[in-house]
C-alpha cells in the first residue's frame, strides 16, 4: 500500500519529463551531427571561405550545441525550468567571453 | 536513492535532477571562463610552437565525432533501462563507455605528440591556456568514464531497473553536457585558429 502511494507519488512528479522522442529520433539527431562536423571541417579546408569562416563555423556549431542540448539533454520536451536554469549562466558566460574579447582583442585596435 | 519514493516538491520537479541543472549551470560559467581566457590570450605567445604548427584537425575531428557518437549511445542506454531492457542498457552504456574513453586515448596521444614538439604548460601562453582548458575537459570525460562504469557494473547486477532510469539520465545530462563543451572547443580552438 505504502509503496503504491509512493510510486503515485513518482509517477506525478515524472522527473519533469513530458515524454522523451524515440531511437528515430535521436538516430536522425547522430546523422546531422556527424553531417554538420563533416561541413565545418569542409569549411575549415575551402580557401574561398577563409573571409566568412568564423561567422559560418560559429552559426554550425550552435546548430550542433542546440541539437545536443534539445533532444539528448530532452529540453525541448522537459520543463522550461530546467531550460532557465541552464540557459541563464550559460548566457551570463557568453557575455563575459564577449567582453573579454571585447575588452582585450578589439579595444585596444581603436586606441 | 529510491525515485519512485520522491517527496512532492513545490515545483512539482525531481529536486535531483533540478539540483544537477543548476550544477551544469555552474559548469557552464566555469567552461565559459576557461575558453574566455584561451581567447583573450590567442595569439599572443611570443614563442612557439603556435597552434597553426601543431594542432591536429584530422585527428581532432575523428575524436570529436567519436565523442559525438558516444551522446548518441547514451540516449539509447537511457531508453534500454526506461524500457526495462537490461541486454540493451548493458550494450549501450558499455559503447557510451568505450567511446569516452576513446576520446580519451585520441586525447593522451595528441597531449603526448604536443610535448615531443616542444609544447609544455609553460611553453608559452597558448600551452598554458590550451593544456588547461582540454585538461579540465578530459578530466570531465574521465569522471564520466567512470560513472558509467559504475552503472553498467549496477545493470549487470540486475541493480538497474526503469524505477533508476533517473539515475541514467542525469549521468546522461552530465556526458551531453561534456559532449557540447567539446563542441564549442573544437570549434574555437582547433577551426578558428
Amino acid at each position: 500500500m505504502r509503496a503504491e502511494a509512493q510510486s503515485s507519488v513518482g509517477q506525478e512528479i515524472e522527473h519533469g519529463a513530458h515524454g522523451h522522442p524515440g531511437w528515430k529520433t535521436y538516430t536522425l539527431v547522430a546523422v546531422v551531427l556527424a553531417i554538420i562536423t563533416a561541413a565545418e571541417v569542409a569549411v575549415f579546408y575551402i580557401p574561398a571561405l577563409q573571409p566568412a569562416l568564423a561567422p559560418i563555423l560559429l552559426v554550425l556549431s550552435a546548430g550542433k550545441f542546440s541539437l545536443v542540448v534539445m533532444f539528448y539533454m530532452h529540453l525541448k520536451f522537459d520543463s522550461r525550468i530546467f531550460s532557465g536554469v541552464f540557459l541563464a549562466p550559460m548566457s551570463l558566460a557568453m557575455v563575459v567571453i564577449i567582453g573579454l574579447i571585447l575588452l582585450f582583442k578589439v579595444l585596444p585596435l581603436y586606441r | 536513492m529510491d525515485h519512485a519514493a520522491t517527496h512532492e516538491t513545490a515545483t512539482g520537479l525531481d529536486s535531483w535532477k533540478l539540483g544537477f541543472w543548476t550544477f551544469i549551470g555552474s559548469e557552464t560559467l566555469f567552461f565559459g571562463s576557461l575558453i574566455s581566457t584561451y581567447m583573450v590570450y590567442k595569439g599572443a605567445s611570443r614563442v612557439g610552437p603556435y597552434p597553426h604548427e601543431i594542432l591536429n584537425i584530422p585527428l581532432t575531428t575523428i575524436s570529436t565525432f567519436v565523442l559525438l557518437m558516444s551522446s548518441f549511445a547514451m540516449v539509447l542506454a537511457l531508453a534500454g533501462v526506461q524500457n526495462g531492457s537490461r541486454k540493451q542498457a548493458l550494450l549501450w552504456l558499455a559503447m557510451t563507455a568505450g567511446l569516452g574513453a576513446t576520446f580519451l586515448g585520441f586525447q593522451a596521444y595528441e597531449f603526448t605528440e604536443f610535448y615531443r614538439h616542444g609544447l609544455t604548460l609553460s611553453t608559452n601562453l597558448f600551452g598554458s591556456t590550451f593544456f588547461i582548458l582540454t585538461g579540465f575537459h578530459g578530466a570531465h570525460v574521465t569522471v564520466g568514464v567512470i560513472w558509467l562504469g559504475i552503472l553498467w557494473v549496477m545493470a549487470l547486477r540486475n541493480r538497474l531497473t526503469p524505477r533508476d532510469a533517473l539515475k541514467v539520465e542525469i549521468a546522461g545530462l552530465y556526458w551531453h553536457f561534456v559532449d557540447v563543451v567539446w563542441i564549442a572547443i573544437f570549434t574555437l580552438i582547433y577551426l578558428l585558429q
